[in-house]
């Protein structure tokens, strides 16, 4: 059946079953493959992506309970050309290892930041801990995200003095 | 001899017991002050200047005297700074035993902060009466206890009184931990002592107006402390005395397991009856518990030591951090802690099968799927992929769903709770489920909850669900 979702601000018509997991609709239907298959229960954060700004592991979460949400992926931040301030702080970083985790990583980072641009190191690590990534760059990682956290900091007191 | 401390309390359960054996048949206090209520209210035409001035006299005295009295029950003088003991002036073998004992109190719980470092506290304690933060126990001079004598210690934790003199509240669960031994304490004071010093100080408490006067504690602890040696029972065995020792000190099951009051002592003569903690459900431990005929020694043994048993489920909210710590105390303890709980449970001493043997594995897909059919597409896309009969998670010898205590449970409380907080072990060892509150509505949450209960439990259906779905998912957000 057809089912109507709106990723990263447009609408898109899924031919899915309810039942199917977003990840599989974002990957399979509208070739958004930022986010990753990983364990496919809801444990590794690989899948993640933001419904409603807020991160959730779309590899357990049916479309059908998409209607009339809005649901981020990685390719609604920045492009490749100009990556936005998050995926520059992980380059920056250089955070990836063999990258797998890392579109799950950024995603969950960002819904962090959007809600508190300068989080304490231990709300990151609390805000950061579904995630896992298997070849340990998560020091880096932690780097990256206190650097976006410094940078949108700074932006936003250079916006405010405007 | 008894302390002064001692013969205070003791002068307390005296008051409790009179308060306690009063003769129905004369006067209650009550009565008493509705009698004086009409003689005011006589003499109230009559109140002249004069009068009130020497009422207004006779109300100070009362005042400044009640004060008096309570600084006089609430006193308790300050221990005097030791030097920090170094590290290698105690025995291997006692900080070994005090590590062990430790972990039943699970002072570690409350005395860490989220990715703090471990005993350096500030832990925030959200209660009815405000948020506590919990102390500093590392051995730091300035901000821990480095600088308290053994006794100082011992004091704080059998009667809560700080070094200082100051009460401490009861989140520290001195009600259970007065039972403690003096060598088990000597032990535990060890570990703690040649632990790493950190110098963290705890926030200000943010207490409901009026109860940051300390004094009061005085009060409480007149009500609700009995301070008591752990009695042995000869016609019981060592086990079942060591896990009562255990469970009634140290473990301070009763802390979530017994109802409390709204003074927030434990209810007395309902002890194990059930309560509560951080807004799940802490089930009974008596015979009351609803499951009482599924839960023997193997199982309560295996549920404490691992975290979860293949005929019940895993432990979630509060009583995870609990799991965790058990599983880190040896056998022989957590056995005997198992052995009494299931002495209260069963009470007649009958032997009870496992759950494996008993609960069959219910799966009533069609019928659920019929009443709930869009809770049926939302557990294949959502849970299924552990939760199926046949997903990966059974064959690991998680429980099944038919088993799940809280599934069946007549209160929905904590499955719900399951639902919106998620199962997160600390340290992230352990079963580990996500929370579902921010991909769905309370609606679709109460579908799937009815559906599962539907499908994998014979129990009728829960009343007013999406309701209960939204108050609790109101409650978590306080």
């Amino acid at each position: 059946m057809t089912i109507s979702i709106n990723v990263n601000g447009e609408g898109h018509e899924a031919e899915a079953d309810p039942d199917t997991p977003l990840l599989y609709v974002l990957r399979d239907e509208l070739e958004l493959n930022g986010a990753k298959y990983g364990c496919g229960l809801g444990q590794c954060g690989a899948c993640t992506v933001h419904v409603d700004g807020k991160p959730i592991f779309s590899c357990l979460t049916p479309i059908g309970l998409l209607a009339g949400r809005k649901v981020r992926t990685i390719e609604g931040l920045g492009t490749v050309e100009k990556p936005n301030v998050i995926q520059k702080a992980f380059q920056d970083e250089q955070a990836a290892q063999c990258g797998y985790c890392i579109a799950g990583m950024i995603m969950r980072a960002q819904a962090l930041l959007d809600r508190n641009p300068s989080p304490t190191e231990a709300e990151i690590r609390v805000h950061m801990q579904p995630n896992l990534c298997r070849c340990g760059t998560h020091a880096r990682i932690l780097r990256a995200v206190h650097r976006a956290s410094r940078e949108l900091s700074l932006a936003s007191v250079a916006g405010g003095s405007q | 001899m008894l302390s002064f401390g001692q013969a205070k309390a003791l002068r307390g359960s005296r008051f409790i017991q009179k308060a306690g054996r009063r003769d129905k048949t004369r006067p209650g206090p009550m009565r008493e002050i509705k009698r004086n209520v009409y003689k005011s209210e006589a003499l109230h035409m009559k109140l002249s200047k004069r009068h009130l001035a020497i009422g207004a006299a006779f109300a100070s005295v009362a005042v400044v005297a009640g004060l008096g009295l309570a600084a006089w029950i609430g006193y308790e003088p300050a221990i005097p700074e030791i030097a920090r003991p170094s590290a290698s002036s105690f025995d291997r073998g006692l900080v070994a035993k005090g590590e062990q004992l430790a972990t039943v109190g699970d002072c570690i719980v409350c005395h860490t902060a989220p990715n703090g470092a471990p005993f350096a506290g500030a832990r925030a304690l959200p209660t009815p009466f405000g948020t506590l933060f919990s102390n500093n126990i590392t051995p730091d001079e300035k901000t821990g206890i480095g600088s308290w004598s053994l006794a100082a210690f011992s004091r704080a934790i059998r009667q809560g009184v700080a070094r200082d003199g100051s009460h401490l509240y009861p989140a520290l669960p001195y009600e259970h931990f007065t039972h403690v031994n003096d060598d088990d304490l000597a032990a535990i004071y060890a570990f703690l002592m040649t632990r790493q010093p950190v110098s963290q100080q705890a926030p200000e408490n943010q207490l409901l107006p009026g109860l940051g006067f300390r004094p009061l504690l005085a009060g409480w602890k007149l009500l609700f402390l009995r301070q008591t040696q752990f009695e042995r029972q000869a016609n019981e065995s060592a086990e079942w005395n060591r896990g009562k020792y255990l469970v009634d000190g140290l473990a301070h099951c009763g802390g979530c397991h017994t109802p409390r009051n709204l003074a927030g002592g434990e209810e007395r003569g309902r002890e194990f009856a059930g309560g509560a903690a951080e807004g799940w459900n802490a089930p009974a431990l008596d015979e009351t518990n609803p499951f009482a005929a599924i839960w023997n020694v193997d199982s309560l043994f295996a549920y404490l030591k691992t975290g979860s048993d293949r005929g019940h489920s895993a432990a979630g909210g509060p009583m995870a951090p609990v799991a965790e710590g058990l599983s880190r105390l040896n056998d022989a303890d957590v056995r005997a802690i198992a052995v009494y709980v299931d002495s209260r449970m069963h009470p007649s001493g009958e032997a009870t099968p496992s759950a494996v043997a008993v609960v069959a594995a219910n799966d009533s897909r069609s019928t659920a799927a019929a009443a709930h059919p869009e809770a049926d597409l939302l557990f294949e896309g959502a849970c299924s992929g552990c939760h199926a009969p046949g997903a990966p998670m059974n064959i690991n010898g998680r429980p099944l769903l038919s088993f799940a205590s809280d599934l069946r449970a007549d209160d929905p409380r904590n499955a719900v709770q399951t639902l919106l907080q998620g199962i997160a072990p600390p340290g992230g060892k352990g079963a580990y489920m996500p929370s579902f509150s921010d991909t769905m509505t309370d609606r679709q949450l109460a579908d799937l909850l009815a559906y599962a209960r539907a499908r994998f439990t014979d129990k009728p259906a829960w009343p007013n669900l999406e309701a209960v779905v939204g108050d609790i998912r109101k409650e978590n957000a306080e």
